[in-house]
């Protein structure tokens, strides 16, 4: 049990919890390979970026970049922005949320809860109209602050100075270390740190497929990559597609009783295959992945239930991860 | 040998519409010439001039990214499966957003300098005018 002052001082310091039906049987003999789960869902808002958006605040603060009742704008309809909105209430800021109309209630409801305001761009103008109006908005309004985590440090900072030590005190004989491929902070930050620490990590990368509705017409000249990449910090990078996410999702809360989002399932999907390959060359694997959230936020989705090819279709356009 | 390759919806007019195809080769570079030999112009979309993958594409096989496999030169296998997608990774608004807000970073940060040249000039200003008066 534990004791803080406020908060903010709540976050982090996950458990990391085994998942003894979920790890493939290895035969008799062989060195074990074993999956651990780092319930991120256990942060103050119930997400990993709660680390992130608390980092990026602080960062922001030190370098007199933020000073009391400033504006903080960023554009995100997800985790972060219900993180930012946290921190900013505790720390004194008003948070301006860019987000297209049609994401779910649930996000705005959050949002508004948490404080946050939130400025629309149109859901038939898609992410082409997301790209005007935060366009609009930043030069409307100069002395905003974008805190920008696809590009900002100390996303990636955060997790070096706590997600990664976290994950070696715990497990001091990981091996493997996955999870998911947005910004790009949890992994370069992580994967930074154990590699400096742990001879042979291997850093895995899941990243969602969407259906092709998301990624429509979009051109291949115009592409974007975050400024935080570095891809020398991964060994590898998994793509995995709706169907495999949602049916890693169900196995997790059927098997083992934890309840996440969908980004949840495609990590999962990317651990059991390295696990597996560790099983078939007999090699020891200790597997940490990233929870990323609890379901709760996905559950209008309707993905849980029903058939995978019915789940399929219901994310079908959506930002799933 | 054949292996199936799915194509993005932004490069299905080099393969008649078609959202998957099949061809042949024991590399992903050979790969991509096979292809390029039934639908012209489609590996100069994917293979910069200097013969490197296009920085905003990624492709997979068998849902693992080539790049660490070793890119063009990734070995390939009869009954493999090949996905090509624009670089969008992690929530396509979020990128979107974010990489236009990053463009006018720069213009932001110039219209706060030239507010601050402003204001450090604004009392030289007002004393000359008085001055003159």
């Amino acid at each position: 049990m534990a004791r803080y002052d406020s908060l903010l001082e709540a976050c982090g310091g996950t458990p990391l919890v085994g998942l003894p039906r979920l790890s493939p049987t290895v035969p008799e003999g062989a060195p074990p390979v074993r999956l651990w789960a780092k319930l991120e869902d256990r942060n103050p808002t119930g997400s990993i970026k709660d680390r992130a958006a608390l980092f990026m605040v602080r960062a922001a603060e030190e370098a007199g970049r933020l000073r009391p009742g400033d504006t903080i704008l960023e554009p995100t309809s997800g985790n972060t922005g219900i993180s930012l909105a946290m921190v900013a209430k505790l720390r004194g800021y008003r948070l301006v949320c860019v987000m297209p109309e049609n994401v779910s209630t649930e996000r705005v409801q959050l949002l508004r809860m948490y404080g946050a305001e939130i400025i629309f761009s149109a859901a038939a103008g898609g992410s082409n109209q997301a790209v005007a109006t935060a366009k609009q908005i930043s030069a409307e309004h100069p002395d905003w602050v974008m805190l920008y985590q696809y590009g900002n440090e100390a996303n990636a900072r955060a997790h070096y100075e706590t997600t990664g030590p976290e994950l070696l005190h715990d497990l001091p004989t990981i091996t493997h270390f996955v999870a998911g491929l947005g910004t790009t902070g949890t992994l370069m930050g992580t994967g930074r740190y154990l590699r400096e620490k742990v001879d042979g990590i291997q850093v895995v990368a899941a990243e969602p497929r969407y259906g092709e509705l998301v990624y429509g017409l979009r051109n291949i000249d115009e592409g974007y990559v975050p400024e935080l990449y570095d891809a020398t910090v991964l060994s590898r990078r998994f793509s995995v597609g709706t169907r495999d996410a949602v049916l890693r999702t169900r196995q997790l809360v059927e098997v083992e009783g934890i309840f996440a989002g969908f980004s949840t399932g495609a990590i999962l999907h990317a651990a059991l295959a390295v696990a597996h390959e560790a099983v078939r060359d007999g090699r020891r694997a200790d597997v940490a992945f990233v929870v990323c959230d609890g379901g709760w936020k996905y559950l209008s989705t309707g993905a849980y239930g029903g058939t995978l090819a019915d789940a399929e279709d219901a994310l079908e356009g959506q930002l799933w991860a | 040998m054949a292996i199936e390759v799915r194509i993005p919806t932004i490069l299905r007019s080099y393969t008649g519409g078609a959202k998957v195809v099949e061809g042949a080769g024991d590399t992903l570079g050979d790969l991509l010439t096979d292809l390029d030999s039934r639908h012209a112009g489609l590996k100069a979309r994917l293979v910069t001039d200097a013969g490197a993958l296009h920085r905003f594409v990624n492709v997979y096989v068998n849902d693992e990214d080539v790049r660490f496999l070793g890119a063009l030169d990734a070995k390939l296998n009869d009954g493999d499966s090949v996905t090509i997608l624009p670089a969008v990774a992690g929530g396509a608004f979020g990128f979107a957003a974010a990489a236009a807000i990053s463009q006018h970073r720069a213009a932001a940060a110039a219209i706060s300098q030239h507010r601050a040249a402003a204001a450090a000039i604004a009392p030289r200003v007002a004393r000359s005018a008085v001055a003159a008066r």
